[in-house]
């Protein structure tokens, strides 16, 4: 049970220790992550999907929400209209064309991950980061609570934030997702801190006299960007995968005109049998761009990793 | 010692307090009400405005807040609103079947992990290697429930080997003693009900260890890597020692270490994880009940249930610290 | 309404003809199969968990799917529709006021612990549900405060005066019960689920008047839990909570057609898709309501999808009190020309769904053909908008998330099409999602939040005010109009004995609230499923989801 408890805490220490480095090191990290075909797959997945959100709306022959009068006359409550001329892969169960939505789709998702992760990382940044710089009885409160935080099963933690809501929004989507992140990067942020708290340049700033405040700003968070970065990545890819479970678990928002991946899975539930086409595109898109983030951000850790540096 | 447990014990009481007070008010501003969700489709507004009356509702919410306190402190949690049952019956009979799923999930990822974890690394960049380091990482990027329902469509529907959901086939007149259905089979000598059991347990085990699996072929490969540069198997190599030898004794019980941590680390992941299997599933477990307490609005289930969380939260963490005074009495004196 | 006795001899007689043929058949077929006489087990697919066994205790489906096998009642419905047939009482007949009925109980009829199903029992029924004590218990005789309106002693608030007001027993096997006024619901309401004839030894040994309170729910009797008593055609063996099944057993003693099976297993599967899947894996043999979505891949599969007829409606409602345009008929008229209804049911509703013309199905006596209707004319809609004056408003559209019901198998689809029409007229529609009992009901027939919204309504009988009549028969927050010329129309129409005339007052009303008033927008009328494997046999469908099951076999 004890192992149960730090188990986490640890991987996220470890994770604040290995990666702050100075910026020399980030180059030579750059250069090693560009040898690897884990982070080249994942950098192109990520790029690819950054692009298709950039530019969806110039791609998708489409708007999302207009009904076409030739896929309403085949669709009927048990047969969905599938590819034709002008709708490369059909219709979705209101009549809207599928390939559209799942473009256009790639935003809202992105929009939910992106602002879960910004949302989780500053709360917990400041949280961290007040900690660390301050010590003392301020760091031992909100570690203290972070750490209950923390031995929360995260998914389990966002369903519950989730179901405090009476009714579900994408926004209360993004604030369950985010939560979860808070814990995350504030013990992260404390613990790049403390790591760097009795480094040379830290000792050598504060003896020549520099603010500890200028300490805290120009030396220590710099030189936490490394492991901020590589939890933002992964991050990025749990809260997509988060929000889609809460999606699934009817917690998501209600709003059929909206076009969001989790969203349209968790829809096409009840045309599994009918056309199982409308869960597996968005299913693979998910499966695609969270593998993408996973990649990059477990490639950026194994190049700012210590162990591996020559 | 004795008095450093007591007071960790006092400290833990406004903790619960602070949270029973929140549990409450939180379960009083959600809209709809108990009422609403007790009575059917014909209720009038009226009626259900009575029945508020006859439940107390509509009463000063202090006074409820008290009533609240009072049956929590006698562990009366009340009944569901759906099943019209004691809330603690419910959770009791449920908690078995998820444990169940959850252990031989996990004995699954780890009889299935440890290996393909070894073999990897001992293959290093070999195609099993890449093969398994690519599953695994996949793994990590396909929700559980997605897992579930591809393994149910193809498995259970298409092919019709195993069946889709449900712990146990109805037409089949099963005894109760732990809540373990395979458990119960073999100790009551219907074996006819664990095998079916166990054919029921397998594609939601093997759904759920999805998740732990990733992290334990990952794991295990890198303790092996690890191991297998370390200056003691280079020796024993050296030395002649039989490669067998060498494998069993100092490589595999090396890394063992930083794999059991990790197992120990999954148990929280399944409890989530086993939420959304169960509904892929319809798994009478905790998951269940939690999915279909938020669905139908029960109140005194999710209030049972978050309590209990907590409870069983502040405990453990009492222990941890009881048990770290007892190793380091260092920490009594603070 | 006297039903003449002639006629109903010569149905009974009928009846009784198709019985004594239906089960010599039987005996041929078991005779065939050879000895053992094994009826088998039917395995069914419920939705949900019954509340209890006590039928006057509860007032949804899944409780009276179980109810309706183990219990009768005095009047039951002939299978497959809403008309009357006789039930624990061969006859029936009321005094021309219509506030004495008289029925003639059969003869013979023992309840499932042995003893006589006579008048005294009858009454006895009756007797406890007028004279219930304790608040809690009233508060959930949903049906007994919808019909019989009050009890001896009033203990909730939202209760009037008894209708009920004394059974007597003239002789074994006649009951009187007199009542203060006569209602359409009668003789129809004596049939509902709820007023399930119990055995009154089983209901005072077991207790089944004490409920309790235990915090914010209640628990029920011992006779509720685990001791229902009826004279139905299955017997109570378990409920196993664990794994969620209800297990009955043939009542060998059964008055009617004795149940072929042996064995009827209710499992409890929340999940639609997972009851689909259990069918389709053979551990289940049937489930109510399958999703609309799935007929066709059923059917493929060779699972029977038999359809109900339907007896609900859906409607698009519209509450005047927020926005003032809607005060304006010609407003509302807009919305109903400018909603495509026709596209609606044949896209996202079941096979066999129909346009709505009015606030009944056709079966309802009291139906009228020449109410005034609206085709879908989005040119005509703008007009009228133009006309009121009210292009361009906004309004809020609210609808139920967590519930789907036969009338409304996917309210949130059902919103977004009917969105998409509205915004074509210029409307600007903001769409409100509320979880069914977590705030939707509550914001729209208590607090009036919405302007538009979507619900609908499953009959329990043959009666205009079971329809019509409990949607605009009074003021409501819901519809946020007030004209005492329609409600007292209605309570005139309710209370009037005469059948034909009765049926000509509702017919009126009908006509007036489509083109007078037009409060709501009816929608459509959805045939509900159940689905069956092939080799289950004998199921007939019914309009109320009253399907017993003695009549259904396996093999």
């Amino acid at each position: 049970m004890t192992e149960m408890l730090t188990g986490r805490k640890e991987r996220i220490d470890r994770l604040a220790g290995d990666a702050s480095v100075g910026r020399s090191l980030w180059s030579e990290a750059f250069r090693r992550m560009r040898r690897s075909p884990v982070a080249i797959t994942g950098a192109v997945l990520v790029a690819a999907f950054l692009l298709l959100a950039a530019f969806a709306p110039l791609i998708a022959p489409h708007s999302a929400t207009e009904r076409f009068p030739q896929l309403l006359q085949d669709l009927r409550a048990d047969h969905i209209p599938g590819a034709q001329p002008g709708f490369p892969l059909g219709s979705d169960q209101l009549g809207h064309d599928l390939f559209s939505r799942l473009l256009l789709a790639s935003q809202q998702t992105l929009l939910v991950a992106v602002a879960a992760t910004v949302f989780g990382m500053a709360v917990g940044m400041l949280i961290g980061g007040t900690a660390g710089a301050l010590g003392g009885w301020v760091d031992n409160v909100l570690m203290r609570l972070v750490d209950v935080l923390l031995s929360f099963p995260s998914l389990l933690l966002a369903i519950s934030i989730a179901a405090l809501f009476s009714q579900g929004s994408q926004w209360t989507v993004i604030i369950a997702v985010s939560t979860v992140a808070v814990p995350v990067f504030a013990r992260l942020l404390r613990g790049s801190m403390l790591a760097q708290r009795h480094s040379e340049y830290v000792l050598a700033a504060r003896a020549t006299g520099v603010k500890p405040a200028a300490i805290v700003f120009r030396h220590m968070l710099p030189n936490s960007l490394g492991p901020v970065l590589v939890q933002a990545t992964l991050t990025l890819a749990i809260s997509i995968l988060e929000a889609a479970a809460l999606s699934y678990l009817g917690l998501g928002d209600p709003n059929p005109d909206r076009a969001e991946w989790g969203l349209m899975l968790a829809n096409a539930q009840r045309y599994f049998d009918v056309s199982p086409q409308l869960s597996f595109y968005p299913a693979i898109a998910i499966i695609v761009v969270a593998l993408g983030f996973t990649l990059l951000g477990e490639s950026m850790r194994e190049a700012l990793d210590p162990k591996n540096r020559r | 010692m004795l008095r450093f447990t007591v007071r960790r014990m006092l400290q833990a009481i406004p903790t619960l307090f602070i949270l029973s007070i929140l549990i409450f008010a939180w379960l009083r501003s959600l809209p709809g009400g108990p009422a609403t969700a007790l009575l059917g489709d014909k209720a009038t507004p009226e009626k259900i405005e009575a029945l508020n009356h006859v439940m107390g509702l509509d009463r000063p919410l202090w006074e409820q807040y008290l009533g609240f306190l009072g049956r929590m402190a006698t562990g009366d949690f009340g009944n569901s609103l759906i099943s019209a049952d004691p809330v603690l019956a419910e959770i009791g009979r449920c908690f078995p079947a998820t444990i169940e799923l959850s252990i031989v999930a996990l004995l699954i990822a780890v009889g299935a992990g440890i290996p393909l974890g070894y073999l990897a690394a001992r293959y290093r960049g070999g195609v099993l290697d890449n093969l398994t380091v690519g599953v695994s990482l996949i793994g990590v990027a396909v929700p559980v429930f997605f897992t579930g329902l591809m393994l149910k469509y193809v498995f259970a529907i298409q092919l019709g080997w195993l069946p889709p959901s449900g712990r146990l086939d109805p037409q089949i007149d099963a005894t109760h003693i732990t809540g373990f259905a395979v458990l119960d089979g073999l100790l009551t000598g219907e074996y006819d009900a664990a095998w079916d059991a166990t054919l029921h347990l397998i594609l939601p085990a093997v759904a759920l260890s999805s998740i732990p699996m990733a992290a334990i072929v990952r794991i295990t490969r890198a303790a092996v890597l690890d191991v297998l540069n370390e200056d003691y198997v280079r020796t024993a190599n050296a030395k002649g020692l039989d490669a067998r030898t060498v494998r069993g004794r100092h490589v595999l019980r090396n890394a063992m270490l930083p794999v059991s941590t990790t197992v120990g680390l999954q148990i929280g992941l399944l409890l989530a994880g086993a939420v959304l299997t169960e509904k892929v599933f319809n798994w009478g477990g905790i998951g269940s009940l939690i999915a279909q307490g938020i669905e139908r609005h029960d109140y005194p289930r999710l209030q049972a249930l978050i309590l209990l969380a907590a409870l069983v939260y502040v405990v453990m963490n009492l222990l941890v610290d009881i048990s770290y005074a007892i190793i380091d009495p260092r920490v009594r004196v603070r | 309404m006297v039903r003449s006795t002639r006629t109903l001899l010569r149905r009974l007689a009928v009846i009784g003809l198709a019985g004594a043929v239906a089960i010599s058949l039987a005996a041929c077929a078991e005779s065939q199969r050879g000895a053992g006489g094994k009826g088998g087990t039917l395995v069914f697919g419920a939705a949900g968990a019954p509340k209890n066994f006590d039928p006057i205790f509860n007032d949804d489906g899944e409780a009276f799917r179980v109810a309706r096998q183990l219990y009768d009642t005095l009047v039951m419905y002939k299978p497959g529709t809403a008309d009357l047939q006789p039930g624990l009482a061969e006859q029936w007949s009321s005094s021309g006021d219509g506030k004495a009925w008289t029925f003639n109980l059969r003869k013979g009829v023992k309840f499932a612990d042995g003893t006589p199903m006579n008048a005294a029992a009858v009454c006895f029924n009756f007797d406890r549900w007028f004279k219930m004590k304790g608040a809690a218990a009233q508060s959930q005789m949903i049906y007994y405060g919808d019909v019989f309106e009050g009890f001896e002693k009033n203990e909730t608030s939202g209760t009037g005066d008894p209708v009920y007001k004394s059974c007597t027993a003239n002789n074994e096997l006649t009951a009187v019960i007199q009542l203060s006024k006569y209602k359409g619901a009668f003789p129809g309401a004596f049939g509902l689920t709820a007023f399930s004839i119990s055995s009154p030894d089983a209901l005072k040994k077991y207790d089944a008047d004490k409920l309790v309170k235990s915090g914010d729910s209640f628990t029920y009797s011992e006779y509720a839990n685990l001791h229902p008593t009826g004279t139905g055609a299955f017997k109570l063996e378990k409920y196993d909570k664990a794994l969620g099944t209800v297990t009955l057993v043939r009542n060998d003693d059964y008055w009617g057609e004795k149940a072929k099976l042996d064995k009827l297993i209710f499992k409890i599967i929340p999940d639609e898709a997972a009851r689909k899947d259990e069918l389709r894996a053979k551990t289940i043999q049937g489930y109510d309501f399958p999703s609309p979505t799935d007929y066709n891949a059923l059917e493929k599969d060779n699972f029977n999808v038999l359809i109900r007829p339907a007896f609900n409606i859906l409607y698009l409602g519209i509450n005047e009190k927020n926005v003032p345009q809607l005060k304006d008929i010609r407003v509302r008229q807009a919305i109903a020309y400018g909603v495509n209804r026709q596209q609606l049911v044949q896209t996202k509703l079941p096979k066999g769904a129909e346009v709505a013309t009015q606030f009944m199905p056709k079966t309802v006596d009291g139906y009228a053909e020449d109410v005034q209707k609206y085709d879908f004319n989005p040119e005509k809609a703008k007009q009228l908008l133009k006309d009121a004056g009210a292009e361009g408003i906004s309004l809020n559209f609210y609808y139920p998330t967590e519930v789907t019901r036969p009338y409304m198998p996917n309210p949130q689809e059902i919103a977004t099409v009917i969105k998409t029409d509205l915004e074509n007229l210029g409307f600007k529609i903001n769409l409100v999602a509320k979880p069914f009992t977590g705030g939707y009901k509550d914001d729209i027939q208590q607090l009036g939040k919405h302007d538009l919204h979507l619900l609908g309504w499953t009959g329990d009988f043959n009666d205009p005010s079971n329809f019509v009549g409990t949607f605009f028969g009074r003021a409501k927050p819901e519809f946020g109009f007030d004209d005492n010329g329609l409600f007292s129309a209605m309570a005139n129409a309710d209370s009037t004995v005469d059948p034909k005339e009765h049926k000509a007052a509702w017919q009126q009303i009908n006509r007036d609230v489509m083109s007078k008033y037009l409060p709501a927008v009816p929608v459509s009328h959805s045939p509900p499923g159940i689905v069956v494997a092939q080799n289950v046999k004998g199921l007939k469908p019914s309009p109320l989801t009253d399907e017993r099951f003695n009549t259904v076999s396996v093999n």
